[in-house]
């Protein structure tokens, strides 16, 4: 497809410019191929430009402390800071605080109960406020007040006499050893105490509609329903930013965001990316540079361990072996997503390389049924001790690539026996109890199971996170094994990288061999940007992609 | 005149009562609710979950939730949206000029278009032209608006580059021309439909009003075919049309579900998806309510232009 430059946008120069530079060839190159380029140029002294971010759901809660969802975060990394942020390899550096707390260096105490946190002395906020530890008092303090509508309150819930040592130093208690804490700080962004503090109620909050941050972008504007702009803080404490305006466009159709990136009204394209079934044709477009990032959600077969038909793990197994994934991941996912063997994000610090691979194997996955003993009935559907292997599979309506999945296992577990029927529903009704409850027999679901970057996953494989056993937490399939349960708790006490490693790895081994669930790929998202826009890099460890906009910059 | 509108003004008012009690039991009965968009969230515990809902008030019996936003609503208070906080009138206030901008060009441009191929397909019933138009009409009206809008934008914006492809204007320039340019394609989009609608009940009620005695009397007068059409028939074909206006009337103002969404428009159809989408439950009834009050303005001020048109008809 030919393309015309859009005559409506103001790239000309720019436009003008890379094409001197690069003499139009780019786009010849597969610039999927290419990482950072050695001859990057240096950003522009003072910031200049503009750049127009596309995403498919309207960012509409600018409080950080408030409920909201993947898109408002591009917002929050602009305009606020945290006391840490987590680099692309998972790693937690300082953001507002002049180091990250550790044992090693006296942050945290050796029980871990005990946090001491010091603070970067030349940070302001927007309004030209002097930042303090009274402002980082104030906003753990508020992320608990009964009247606030916090967002997630895990960890923050555990923490105990806050006290303001000095205006750059703060000590508080925590009620137990928690280490993801660490991590969960990196997804608390700060607010202004001098400006809060004034408002009765805090959730009716005139900030809440034009937020004060301290971030390398201030406020500037909210059309509803159409963008949200930001403007560059000349004054940013940390590094950038490069770039005049930054703006969030809202496309609210994943084909016209894809259609709106072709067109070059939109310079990035975050949230929801570009859909895998365009990802061919993106990656051949001129003057756009589409890459492959992995995320951090696994897609997997869901199996309720509470049915008698998955108890055995044989059958699990089975099951398993008998899962074409390379068919599925190449012939219905336009082979953009990565085959996995675990939970874990692939880009984590914390994966598992080395568990064994899966193969499809029916022969296998036969000779593995027919040695725990499930024999074949009257109707070639497998029976042991009464039960028929015979489970329902649901997920949400209207997922073609899943619905097609689903077809697609179905052929494949009724050569072995094994009777799949597919009964979907509405994604309210879907994810609603009839998921969390643990009222389906299987489902395929996409499922990010770390929380900010944290390897702990107690959330999702401790027996105490089973709702439908009067747990809380979201181990929907009811998977349940005291080593697990015992690592998992030791894990969310120790805060060294290197032991919690050990410990998350071989968490990793023992659900590799326990199967509770049945991996079919990491996703991976199809991002897309103009070229020339420096400085961008992916993060799979924050939600969007627009994480770090204080460092991009156009070339030239 | 004073009996009609005090009986239409109590009528109206046993209208939204039901329009509101209906749409806030559809609603509710909905699965899902305002928090299912954060059940997936890794981060966030049930307890998170059962604290906001009962923040929220939305663990109160559903009748004690009607009744407190009704009575909020008496007294002026339409309610904060869930999902940003504003105030559900600020909401729509934000989201109507975009609306009325491409509603009104579209209806204005189908309104005059229409009329005219209603009035000529009458008077050259079964010609070429005639045949073409109501060929042109069923296909208009049976063919889905996005696809139309999803031709249009790979047409005229991938491929010929003459128009934007989407949204209501180039952010960084708010100039009239800009606005203008990015209108032509939806507006055209969505006046096909209307042009379909206009034209078909404008040829109706133009052949009816030409089989008519008046007009067998005017041709006998001896008056030019052109003054008959112009002076006798389209004056009267054209009372029918009122009513039809009255009907359109609300739509200028709540605006197009997939127009709006096709074409990136920061418009009330497309605010109404995504209040839905989040169960957004006072923006949604906020609108709803906005959309009962202007079906039955439209239908109000259709029957008193009609009566003040049409001296046969008596309003009381």
């Amino acid at each position: 497809m030919t393309e015309r430059s859009n005559t409506k946008s103001n790239y000309s120069r720019r436009d003008a410019l890379r094409m001197l530079a690069i003499g139009g060839a780019a786009g010849l190159i597969a610039p999927n191929l290419l990482g950072k380029p050695a001859f990057a140029q240096t950003p522009p002294a003072s910031p200049t430009g503009r750049v127009v971010v596309g995403f498919s759901q309207e960012p509409t809660v600018f409080n950080p402390l408030m409920p909201h969802t993947e898109c408002d975060d591009a917002v929050h990394f602009s305009v606020f800071d945290a006391l840490v942020r987590m680099d692309p390899k998972g790693v937690l550096q300082p953001n507002l605080a002049v180091e990250v707390p550790s044992q090693k260096n006296g942050g945290i105490s050796e029980d871990g109960l005990k946090w001491r946190l010091r603070l970067r002395d030349d940070v302001r906020w927007h309004d030209g406020e002097p930042f303090t530890a009274e402002d980082v008092k104030f906003t753990l303090e508020l992320i608990t007040n009964p009247k606030f509508r916090a967002w997630r309150t895990a960890g923050h819930s555990l923490v105990r006499d806050i006290k303001v040592v000095s205006p750059t130093e703060l000590t508080w208690r925590m009620e137990e050893a928690f280490a993801p804490y660490l991590s969960f700080l990196a997804e608390t962004f700060m607010v202004p105490k001098h400006i809060l503090e004034k408002e009765a109620d805090p959730n009716a909050a005139a900030f809440n509609q034009a937020p004060v941050g301290t971030g390398a972008f201030k406020w500037a504007q909210r059309i509803a329903g159409d963008h949200i702009e930001l403007v560059a803080n000349a004054d940013y404490a940390g590094e950038g930013p490069y770039l005049e305006r930054l703006v969030f466009k809202y496309i609210p159709d994943m084909t016209v965001l894809y259609t709106q990136f072709k067109s070059g009204d939109i310079d990035l394209v975050d949230q929801a990316f570009i859909t895998a079934d365009h990802y061919a044709e993106a990656s051949k477009l001129s003057d756009r540079v589409v890459i492959l990032e992995r995320g951090a959600s696994v897609e997997s077969i869901y199996l309720n361990l509470e049915k008698p038909q998955f108890k055995d793990p044989a059958v699990r197994q089975a099951l398993y072996a008998a899962i074409d994934r390379k068919a599925i991941l190449e012939g219905l996912y336009y082979g953009v997503h990565n085959p996995t063997e675990t939970f874990m994000p692939q880009n984590s610090y914390y994966y598992n390389p080395n568990l064994p691979a899966q193969e499809f194997n029916i022969e296998r996955a036969r000779q593995i049924l027919d040695e725990a003993g499930w024999v074949p009935g009257a109707d070639g559907i497998r029976v042991k001790d009464g039960v028929r292997l015979s489970f329902a599979n649901s997920t949400t309506s209207g997922n073609h690539l899943r619905e097609q999945t689903q077809q697609f296992l179905q052929q494949t577990f009724a050569e072995i026996g094994v009777e799949m029927t597919i009964s979907n529903l509405p994604a309210a009704v879907m994810w609603g109890d009839f998921w969390l409850k643990s009222q389906f027999e299987s489902a395929i679901s996409g499922v990010t199971n770390v929380i900010a970057g944290d390897p702990d996953v107690s959330n999702r494989l401790h027996t105490k996170a089973i709702v439908a056993k009067g747990g809380k937490g979201s181990n929907t399939g009811q998977y349940s094994n005291p080593e697990v349960d015992a690592l998992l708790d030791k894990g969310a006490r120790t805060f060294d990288r290197e032991a919690r490693r050990a410990i998350y790895l071989r968490v990793q081994e023992i659900v590799r061999q326990d199967l509770p669930f049945l991996p079919l790929f990491a996703y991976a998202n199809v991002f897309g940007r103009k070229e020339g826009l420096e400085g961008f890099e992916a993060n799979s460890n924050a939600r969007v992609a627009s994480w770090h906009a204080a460092g991009w910059h156009w070339k030239g | 005149m004073r009996g009609f509108l005090l009986n239409r003004l109590s009528q109206s008012l046993i209208l939204l009562l039901i329009v509101s009690v209906i749409g806030f039991v559809v609603l509710n009965l909905l699965p899902g609710g305002p928090l299912a968009q954060f059940g997936l969230d890794p981060g966030m515990t049930q307890d998170d979950l059962d604290r906001l809902k009962e923040q929220l008030g939305l663990n109160r019996p559903l009748l004690m939730q009607y009744l407190d936003w009704a009575w909020r609503l008496l007294q002026g208070d339409w309610g904060h949206s869930f999902r940003d906080g504003v105030p559900v009138l600020t909401v729509i206030g934000r989201h109507v000029f975009a609306t009325l901008l491409l509603m009104g060009t579209s209806t204005a441009i189908a309104i005059a278009i229409g009329t005219w191929i209603g009035i000529r397909g009458a008077t050259h019933r079964y010609s070429l032209f005639d045949h073409v138009a109501t060929v042109g009409a069923m296909v208009a009206l049976s063919i889905p608006t996005f696809w139309f809008g999803l031709v249009g934008i790979y047409i005229f914006s991938l491929r010929l580059g003459w128009l934007p492809a989407g949204n209501m204007y180039t952010i960084g320039d708010g100039s009239v021309l800009n606005y203008l340019h990015h209108l032509i394609l939806p507006s055209i989009v969505l006046s096909l439909v209307h042009v379909a609608i206009w034209s078909r009940y404008m040829r109706t009620a133009t052949l009816d009003a030409i089989g008519q005695d008046f007009v067998k009397t005017a041709r006998a007068k001896g008056l030019s075919e052109r003054r008959v059409i112009m002076k006798h028939v389209v004056g009267n074909a054209l009372l029918p049309m009122i009513t039809l206006a009255g009907v359109q009337l609300p739509s200028i103002l709540t605006g197009a579900l997939v127009t709006e969404t096709v074409f990136t428009w920061p418009g009330m159809g497309r605010l109404f998806l995504d209040s839905l989408g989040y169960s957004d439950y006072p923006v949604v009834m906020g609108l709803l309510m906005f959309s009962a009050i202007l079906v039955i303005l439209g239908n109000l001020l259709a029957d008193i232009a009609v009566a003040i048109v049409d001296p046969r008809i008596r309003l009381g």
